[in-house]
């Protein structure tokens, strides 16, 4: 099929899908004015029965928490399959690629990224651990608070050389945490099961809502996720450094 | 307003279909599937809204206030997880692609046999 | 049609920061634009009052996609081209 002919086959098949597009929308309500009562339902129970004050956490960890187990456990898979597809084969030989393209010369880190990494690190840090154990207070939670925390390791990279990023930050230890994190979320809940509700059901006293021990276990979903997603993340950019790093030091 | 969200959502995913089918480029194919993805994000915003309201953090307010739906926007934290999970893996695929056949260009990657 | 001025101009900016993301054919400059408009999403997600999603999107969409987008081109270019 020549790429004209795909371009007005496209075309055509578009405006048969923009017309089905405007009739299915043409029949909901306006957008603003859905109405739902599940969501006010939500909305009026998550401070006085709940004691989370963040209602999108509460429905993510709470009222709907073993769907987040499988949101976790879709990260959890997709970090597996990049780690294994950029897995270096061992059947390649290692000097079969040019590492570098002919007539373009790779500048050295400059010592402004340097500094500004190094200022960076810690307040990063700092705020993804914020983000992270105030997940049920205020906008955040275990997942945003992850990837931050895994952008503060990788301008721990941006800073120092790649041996010392290396020893810092050994890739057993991204991998044990990571899997922790994940393991976490199903330990919590069998606890929850094995104190005689069912399985997540909260046991643990709610906190006055407003603070960090608010809302029972949602407190220590929210660890595990942030930890699980941290180490995922990382694990995935590091996996797709590695190669590229490890040809331009032979 | 009325229904513009729903429209910028059809023009999104057929704006991201149009990239994917005239791409030159995996990566660039790549990152199509990224906008298609993301006109789902605007068409679970504009069912979640409700005109007027607050948003459903209750840290500063009373707890009574009226805000808009906290599902729908559980919903679209899931779909944010599975955007960036999908694009890692076929970031990955390209790169393996590029590997064995040596170029990114799939117009060309079908005739390569074997 | 002013009180909803807000929500149809970051609307339409979207709609026209897609259509730029879709037609930026090199990949290298393809990253920045991608950057960009996670970012117009991420304003979009908080004038539609939904700030953790706009938290996620800005975290992801601007930050982590770019990164990855780069990486696997600088592994593209570093493994060359072959007949």
């Amino acid at each position: 099929m020549t790429r004209g002919f795909r371009r007005i086959f496209f075309l055509v098949s578009a405006a048969a899908l923009a017309v089905s597009f405007f009739l299915a929308y043409s029949q909901l309500e306006p957008a603003g004015r859905v109405h739902s009562e599940y969501g006010d339902m939500v909305n009026a129970l998550t401070v006085p029965e709940l004691h989370i004050t963040d209602a999108v956490s509460a429905v993510n960890f709470n009222v709907r928490g073993f769907d987040t187990l499988g949101e976790e456990f879709i990260l959890f898979a997709s970090v597996v399959g990049v780690l294994l597809l950029m897995r270096r084969q061992n059947e390649e030989p290692a000097g079969d690629h040019e590492d570098r393209i002919d007539g373009r010369i790779v500048p050295p880190v400059s010592d402004a990224v340097r500094v500004m990494a190094m200022l960076l690190v810690a307040p990063t840090f700092l705020f993804g651990i914020y983000i992270v154990t105030h997940g049920q207070v205020s906008p955040g939670g275990g997942f945003q608070g992850g990837v931050i925390l895994a952008t503060a390791l990788l301008l721990l990279y941006l800073c120092a050389e790649y041996n010392q990023f290396r020893r810092a930050v050994p890739q057993r230890l991204v991998e044990v945490g990571e899997a922790l994190g994940a393991a976490a979320y199903i330990l919590i809940g069998a606890a929850c099961a094995g104190a005689g509700g069912l399985f997540l059901q909260n046991f643990l006293p709610l906190g006055k809502s407003g603070s960090i021990t608010s809302g029972g276990i949602v407190a220590l979903i929210d660890l595990g996720v942030g930890l699980e997603v941290c180490g995922g993340v990382a694990l995935a950019v590091l996996a797709y450094l590695e190669e590229l790093v490890e040809e331009k030091e032979q | 307003m009325n229904h513009l969200p729903y429209a910028v959502a059809a023009w999104l995913f057929l704006a991201g279909l149009w990239g994917v089918i005239t791409s030159r480029n995996l990566i660039h194919l790549v990152i199509c599937i990224g906008v298609i993805q993301s006109s789902s994000y605007v068409l679970l915003l504009a069912i979640g809204y409700r005109v007027g309201r607050v948003a459903p953090v209750f840290v500063d307010i009373p707890a009574n206030t009226q805000a808009v739906d906290p599902i729908v926007q559980a919903l679209m934290l899931t779909d944010i997880v599975v955007e960036v999970t999908v694009i890692a893996i076929l970031l990955g695929l390209a790169v393996q692609i590029h590997k064995g056949h040596g170029t990114l260009n799939p117009d060309r990657l079908s005739k390569v046999s074997g | 049609m002013s009180e909803y001025m807000l929500q149809n101009g970051i609307l339409v900016f979207v709609a026209v920061a897609a259509t730029a993301v879709v037609l930026t054919r090199d990949p290298a400059s393809q990253a920045i634009v991608v950057s960009f408009y996670g970012l117009l999403l991420g304003i979009m997600f908080l004038i539609f009052q939904a700030p953790d999603v706009a938290l996620s999107q800005i975290v992801v969409g601007a930050i982590a996609l770019p990164l990855m987008i780069l990486l696997a081109l600088a592994r593209v270019r570093k493994q060359g081209p072959r007949t």
